[in-house]
């Protein structure tokens, strides 16, 4: 029982991480179609950000998160500018391999500045063991937070897709791009807000991933990345619900593979289940059925 | 029908053959060093690789991200084969190719239901699934990999194998099923109502590009002496589909002359390992989105103008 509850949290906590990175996925997907290879990596400057500022300039946590959410959403919007803006409307074979370029020169360009080696974050939540009450499992109040954190961003999303005027003229543009647009809606300024709000919550994850397992390297978006992607393929790619449902799913799988002893192919399980929900139906879990027109 | 003896065919043969011997002799006469041989044989499998995959992704329009996986396995059946069970290379190489195109038929069967980015998620997965088995499988090595595989591949090996490749594939392309299989790339609706079999096309292009893609694998197995399943992951995919996209889809020369120039490219940088993938990135991010390999296309238009 107590093995299960505890379980159950970290794959919650984890899964949440993945969450918050593929809602960023899903939203850009939604809006221009691309598959952002570069998103994991602009998670790993976040980690940097929270890095720098935790443990050279002494910020708390929170003013920490916050700046490295601001910096990241900044520089998503810049990549899109600056990589994805010329090659809209483009082939998708070139804008993908635009993104595998920038993701590339992300790792490599990060790991000039500041080494290859792996750095330790400073414990900045406390790390206090909590009883659930009634069932004796220990769980790290970390995790807690992490949980509460992306929840609540992820509820935050949810008001501005739904409620505010930027959220509704994405959800116009992802749902009939040309309709939106004779709609008087301003393609390139939502474009940028999507970028800016998925790296966002992708710097938010960077610094989370950063207090979870306390390292980071300039290559540690890489696999969160991937994974996220894959949260936001099962749960339907481009449906901002779907991620959040793929981030909780994945992360419990991973960690009930992990608890049943097959840690070592815990990722292989992952593109199992990726390459089966494509096959029985490809646009994810959540996902509605588009019929080809003639 | 074209004659199978024509002035064209005639010239493309002399090419071939002067190529072969001009390499051949610089060998012999130490011009061409092991270092040099090195490079030639990394340049001979990118081209393998690169012109296999443009059948699958450049001709036929089915967009892959898992062409290195297929490398993987063709490269562990021929270190096997030749290393642990000690057979001859001929045996290795074929080995390695008809399990790499039956993996392809294998993976191929299911997934080629999907299109565009979704079968390139797919064929993602499949590819480092494949990458984990092998770093899992305690027979041949784990993540520590296969060692002591012999040295086998040659220049006559490994140029016999590009020809080889070339041919196969470019006569296909330009056959009765090579225009069934670009009808699907151009119009996969219209082209089965004409009554083209897409599936089936498309399994059989698949197994075929893995099917050359494996006798690339064997070629580096028996060169490199050592293998690893981190070798043929998701960057080297990427790598292939760089060289294919590069020299055009749809372009067996383009990929040719694309797998030379990104080879030399990569090894030009090798002087400045730390910036090295920096600039990788920033050259690749400048050919994708300001395309300069278009103008050497129309530089060779207009100067045919003039001439």
């Amino acid at each position: 029982m107590e093995r299960i509850v505890q379980q159950l949290i970290n794959g919650i906590s984890l899964g949440s991480i993945y969450g918050l990175v593929a809602l960023g996925y899903t939203m850009v997907y939604g809006i221009i179609n691309l598959i952002n290879f570069a998103h994991g990596d602009i998670l790993m400057v976040g980690a940097y950000i929270g890095f720098a500022l935790t443990s050279i300039f002494d910020f708390p946590f929170l003013p920490a998160l916050l700046i490295s959410m601001l910096v990241c959403g900044l520089l998503g919007v810049i990549i899109e500018k600056v990589a994805y803006k010329p090659l809209r409307g483009g082939s998708r074979i070139s804008a993908l391999i635009t993104a595998i370029a920038v993701s590339l020169f992300l790792q490599y360009g990060m790991m000039y500045f500041v080494g290859p080696e792996s750095r330790t974050y400073k414990d900045v939540l406390p790390g206090t063991q909590v009883k659930v009450f009634g069932t004796g499992a220990v769980i790290d109040i970390k995790s807690l937070y992490i949980i509460a954190i992306t929840v609540s961003l992820m509820l935050l999303l949810q008001f501005i897709t739904k409620k505010t005027k930027v959220g509704k003229s994405m959800r116009a543009l992802s749902e009939d791009r040309d309709a939106a647009e004779l709609m008087g809606i301003n393609v390139s300024r939502t474009i940028s807000y999507t970028f800016f709000m998925g790296s966002a919550l992708a710097g938010a994850a960077g610094v989370l991933v950063g207090v979870y397992y306390s390292t980071i390297n300039p290559l540690m978006g890489a696999t969160p990345g991937l994974k996220a992607f894959v949260s936001a393929v099962i749960g339907g790619i481009g449906i901002i619900p779907g991620a959040v449902f793929g981030g909780f799913f994945l992360g419990m799988v991973e960690t009930l593979v992990s608890s049943l002893g097959g840690s070592l192919f815990k990722d292989a399980v992952a593109f199992l289940i990726l390459i089966l929900v494509l096959l029985i139906k490809p646009t994810g879990l959540m996902g509605y059925k588009n019929n080809e027109k003639v | 029908m074209t004659k199978l003896f024509s002035k064209q065919n005639l010239y493309k043969t002399i090419f071939v053959i002067t190529v072969y011997l001009t390499v051949m002799l610089m060998m012999n006469s130490d011009i061409i060093d092991s270092y040099l041989f090195l490079n030639l044989v990394s340049i001979g499998i990118n081209i393998i690789l690169a012109v296999s995959l443009n059948l699958i992704t450049g001709f036929t329009g089915q967009f892959s991200l898992g062409h290195a996986a297929f490398m993987s396995i063709g490269a562990y059946t021929s270190g096997i084969l030749t290393a642990k069970l000690g057979l001859p290379f001929i045996v290795g190489i074929i080995g390695a190719a008809l399990v790499a195109a039956f993996a392809g038929v294998l993976i191929g069967g299911p997934t080629l239901r999907l299109k565009g980015d979704y079968l390139a998620i797919a064929t993602l997965g499949f590819g480092e699934i494949v990458r984990i088995i092998g770093l899992n499988w305690d027979y041949a090595g784990g993540a520590m990999g296969l060692n002591d595989i012999p040295r086998y591949t040659t220049w006559t090996w490994l140029f016999a194998m590009i020809v080889i490749t070339v041919v196969v594939i470019s006569n296909f392309i330009s056959s009765y099923n090579g225009r069934a299989v670009i009808s699907i790339k151009e119009d996969e609706l219209a082209s089965t109502s004409m009554g083209v079999n897409a599936s089936y096309y498309k399994v059989l292009v698949f197994s075929m590009g893995a099917f050359f893609a494996g006798i690339a694998g064997a070629l580096y197995a028996n060169f490199f002496y050592f293998i690893k399943p981190d070798s043929f992951g998701f960057m080297k995919s990427v790598d292939i589909l760089v060289i294919v996209v590069l020299g055009g889809l749809g372009s067996i020369r383009g990929s040719i002359i694309s797998a030379i120039v990104l080879s030399l490219i990569s090894l030009s940088l090798q002087g400045i390992p730390s910036l090295r993938m920096v600039i990788y990135a920033v050259i690749l991010f400048v050919m994708m989105v300001y395309k300069p390999q278009k103008w050497f296309g129309k530089l060779k238009r207009t100067i045919r103008k003039e001439a």
